[in-house]
């Protein structure tokens, strides 16, 4: 297979998940580097499963101070004022990340994600945008799109207690297991862009609300000028028109995005840890389905909500209207 | 977060078992969730296998106990709520129904049948509802249980060990992990285990071995006798002499491939000492005997690499040396652990010199390791998800939010979409023996079997009873207790060696047994039916229990009379309007189908999976099966 054998301890410490992916899949997973942004709760879970499960290295960017707040989900930083005085949140969860897993290299990465070049994404085998605005995402997912190399690119939001996670994995083939058989798949993943722009009058009905709450919300705080999660219940009426307008836009009736929903989302803006915890599993997954090439992956949507249970996963592409 | 749910979580004390994979997850989970009384119980300790998803654990931790280091760690983030560590076996008598009492909720993270069989009795006769969990691989499953409402853990028969037929073991295996059984719980046993233990395998052993009177002390070996030379005549007498034995008996090989016998002489060279550096040689370096491996001294390294016949024969006489030489003091009382180098290489040897030997194919250390460990399959990602669920879960029980319970099943694929599946919870099987009180039906030969098989077999091994008292009307037949006279404990030892029908108190067709654990204040009925014969492939404790041949009460909806029910669905048919949802199918409470359900969750890949004695869970339900059965939630 690629490159040199597993050493003696890495076989020991992995013994369990070499056993549900092999040893293969293993060497691929500690040969990738992960590129990680905004470190809030959901984040903080994910970057753990993916330092425990032994990749390569994970990079960490997220400039902002420790609050009261980012305590909250977030289990990577002690509550101890001391310790995280003056330190970034990327900073104080690298520290505590190196921790879990010394056979991983956790590192920070300084600056404004957006603004970074095409060639700074080259380095990564995966990048996870956590609670990025709809240009960030944007942005960062075409300049992955125009590398000769292929980038795993990720989104992930979590409001109250539902999450949504995006993926782009380009043209994407892997291997499943049918019965005995390996057989080779292929999938191709529109971008970002592409999939948050599909007309809403071909999605058929069943798709989870979510997705097209989440498009109101996303067009609220571009519009708005707010950061994730800077909103409350004083925003919804403008919330409302701008779910008004994309309806209308969309030939659709308003009924197709329930307020309660938005409301949710606009007022629940301490993370449920719960939510964090399975939506963070969840990604991992994917991301060592693709980082080892095993397993069919998403495409190209889940969401999950606490309120009724389920996880779905959505496939939205402009697949409706041909 | 709404305030009802913030005062539910912050008043409510609740208790985890198991801190393992699971458990480190939903400790974590619960801490940030704001609950403030957090008890958890734990008997094991840190290994460096637990690592790579038991995040609140450490290189520098290995040893000591999970139950004490998770809490330190959380308290580290969260220090100003209350987690107390016990580090016990939940089924000590201090965890009784009292201990049980003082909880609002109890949440389990355990890694096997018989502690979470345990847990869910103490919770029915304590009256607190539970929350069960388990996971292996990428497959998941969170179940709620309060009593009355939901059905109890034990209301589906759950998946038990799988055992082999003796004989496939002993005479005719046809798959790797009849090799691996023989090589570990016959011949491992045999050599370096208790000699006087009377299990059925070491039985055959003694009798295979005794068929001519030169090989009756084949096994022992004399004090001044050279380890190789033991070592070659061990080799000699298992995968040649007895093969050769086994082959003579030409009604067997009728319909069966014939196995070759093999002797050292034709793989090994006449001397290894010369070859490879005495084992003598190294007994000057000083090393720890849990790190004594024969690997290196063959110049092995890769524990996935496939080794030859000849390979696996140097292996199987460099360990067996080595035990003799670095190990001597243990030799007697060993028994295999999957975590002991040199056990898991002669166990992987001589099952693959069997296999060659019956043309099965060969299989690598860290395979053969994974088979005769039964270890899990576990990944850090499940289980954060499972701990997930089990919050939300808890969080309605708290809450007292019935309609809300959800079972939920994580898939390793989606099924209509979901990677997260929740269905609704079942109510109560009405004849559940264990929360309905339904006697089961025993037969067994009255006459052929003695109470003790009764007690090993079906008390404690089938209905997992720790401390159990049986009576027979009036006549108390047997109990277990530290307030027993000597007289009492003569009386039950020598009716543990009776036979049923020969009891002070006769159990002979149609006589109908108590059986009582009293810390798990659990009490149920058994109706013997007399049997003649046994098939010893197909029920090879030549003992048959069943739970649901009795139709069931008159209570409830349940309108099962006859027989012929196994495939009508009761959700439509026959019950109430307003419980129809909730019905369950009576065809699932059929051992026939739980047995096709069970067989396609362990059917894959792992037909080896038996009872895991490693973290986190095997008894997963398919959910592909349970989707169609089930309702789902709209």
């Amino acid at each position: 297979m690629d490159g040199e054998e597993l050493t003696e301890q890495e076989t020991a410490l992995y013994d369990r998940q070499i056993r549900v992916w092999g040893a293969n899949a293993q060497r691929r997973l500690t040969k990738s580097h992960i590129l990680v942004s905004g470190i809030k709760g959901t984040v903080a879970e994910f970057c753990k499963n993916i330092v425990l499960a032994g990749v390569g290295s994970v990079t960490l960017m997220d400039d902002s101070l420790v609050t009261e707040e980012s305590l909250n989900a977030n289990f990577l930083i002690p509550p101890d004022e001391n310790a995280y005085k003056g330190k970034t949140v990327a900073e104080i969860c690298c520290d505590s990340l190196k921790d879990f897993n010394p056979m991983v290299l956790v590192s920070v990465e300084k600056g404004d994600l957006s603004a970074r070049s095409t060639e700074f994404f080259e380095k990564f085998d995966v990048v996870v945008i956590g609670y990025g605005s709809l240009a960030t995402k944007k942005a960062v997912n075409e300049k992955c799109r125009k590398l000769s190399k292929r980038v795993a690119f990720y989104t992930v939001d979590c409001r109250d207690s539902c999450g949504e996670i995006f993926v782009d994995l380009q043209d994407y083939k892997y291997t499943k297991k049918k019965l005995e058989e390996k057989v080779e798949c292929e999938l191709n993943f529109p971008s970002f862009q592409e999939a948050v722009s599909v007309p809403w009058k071909p999605i058929p009905r069943r798709t989870a609300k979510l997705y097209f709450a989440m498009r109101v919300i996303e067009v609220f705080e571009e519009n708005e000028g707010r950061k994730h999660g800077e909103c409350s219940l004083l925003d919804l009426p403008t919330v409302l028109e701008i779910k008004k307008k994309l309806c209308e836009a969309n030939s659709v009736s308003e009924s197709h995005v329930p307020d309660s929903l938005l409301e949710r989302l606009i007022t629940g803006t301490i993370e449920f840890p719960p939510a964090c915890a399975i939506v963070g599993g969840i990604l991992a997954q994917e991301v060592i389905k693709a980082v080892s090439g095993k397993g069919e992956p998403l495409k190209n949507f889940f969401y999950y909500d606490a309120q009724d249970g389920k996880g779905v996963m959505e496939d939205i592409s402009n697949s409706f209207t041909s | 977060m709404d305030p009802q749910q913030q005062s539910a979580i912050q008043g409510a004390k609740v208790l985890m078992v198991g801190a393992g994979g699971i458990g480190c997850e939903l400790l974590k989970t619960l801490a940030l969730s704001g609950f403030h009384d957090i008890h958890i119980i734990d008997m094991d300790t840190i290994e460096v296998s637990n690592l790579n998803r038991q995040f609140l654990f450490r290189r520098s931790h290995v040893g000591q106990s999970k139950a004490k280091v998770a809490r330190d760690a959380v308290l580290r983030f969260r220090p100003h709520i209350n987690i107390r560590s016990y580090h016990a076996n939940v089924k000590n008598p201090e965890f009784d129904v009292d201990f049980f009492k003082q909880f609002d909720v109890v949440l389990n993270g355990l890694d096997n049948l018989d502690a979470r069989r345990h847990v869910n009795r103490l919770c029915l006769a304590a009256d607190v509802p539970l929350v069960e969990s388990g996971t292996t691989g990428f497959l998941g499953q969170v179940t709620v249980h309060v009593k009355g409402k939901t059905e109890c853990y034990e209301c589906q028969t759950k998946p038990t060990p799988k055992t082999y037929p003796v004989c496939t073991i002993t005479s005719t295996p046809t798959k790797f992990v009849h090799c691996i059984v023989w090589a570990k719980d016959l011949l491992f046993a045999k050599l370096f285990g208790d000699k006087n233990q009377d299990n059925d395998l070491n039985v055959r052993a003694k009798k295979e071995a005794s068929s001519s009177k030169e090989t009756e002390d084949v096994f022992e070996r004399a004090e001044d006798e050279d380890i190789e030379q033991y070592g070659r005549k061990i080799y000699d007498h298992v995968f040649g002499y007895n093969i050769e034995a086994a082959l003579s008996n030409e009604e067997t090989w009728k319909n069966r491939t014939r196995p070759r016998p093999i002797y050292s002489k034709e793989v090994l060279p006449e001397s290894l000492t010369q070859k490879n550096g005495s084992t003598q040689n190294c007994s000057a370096t000083d090393v720890d005997d849990s790190t004594v491996s024969a690997m290196p001294l063959l110049g092995l390294k890769n524990p996935q690499e496939l080794w030859g016949l000849t390979q696996n024969s140097l292996v199987f006489i460099e360990a067996l040396k080595l035990f003799f030489a670095k190990r001597k003091k243990e030799i007697g009382h060993l028994t295999f652990d999957k975590d002991d180098q040199l056990a898991v290489e002669f166990v992987t040897a001589a099952a693959n010199i069997r296999a060659e030997s019956f043309g099965i194919p060969l299989h690598s250390l860290f395979e053969a390791k994974g088979i005769a460990g039964n270890i899990v399959h576990a990944v850090a990602t499940t289980n954060a998800i499972v701990a997930g669920l089990i919050v939300i879960e808890a969080i309605k029980v708290l809450k007292k939010d019935e309609d809300k319970y959800r079972m939920t099943y994580c898939l390793e694929h989606p099924s209509r979409k979901m990677l997260l599946m929740p269905v609704e919870p079942f109510e109560p099987n009405p004849s559940c023996y264990v929360c309905s009180k339904t006697p089961l039906v025993l037969e067994i030969n009255t006459q052929k079997s003695k109470l003790r098989d009764l007690v090993d077999k079906i008390v404690k091994a089938k209905l997992g009873m720790n401390l159990p008292l049986i009576m027979h009307g009036a006549s108390l037949l047997y109990e277990v207790g530290d307030d027993l006279d000597d007289i009492m404990v003569a009386n039950y030892n020598a009716n543990l060696e009776k036979f049923l029908s020969e009891l002070p108190s006769p159990v002979i067709n149609g006589s109908t047994l108590t059986v009582e654990d009293l810390q798990q204040e659990l009490s149920c009925k058994i109706n013997v039916k007399h049997r003649e014969e046994f098939d010893e492939e197909k029920e090879p404790e030549g003992m048959v229990l069943s739970g649901w041949t009795q139709s069931p009460p008159t209570k409830g909806e349940s309108a099962s009379t006859s027989k012929n029910e196994s495939d009508v669905d009761v959700t439509e048919s026959s019950s109430g309007p307003e419980i129809a949802s909730k019905k369950r199918r009576l065809s699932e409470t059929e051992p026939k189908n739980h047995k096709r359900e069970t067989e396609n969750v362990e059917g894959e890949d792992d037909d080896y999976l038996m009872e895991i004695e490693d973290d986190d869970l095997t008894e997963i339900e398919n959910p592909m099966t349970v989707s169609k059965k089930k309702k789902r939630v709209a």
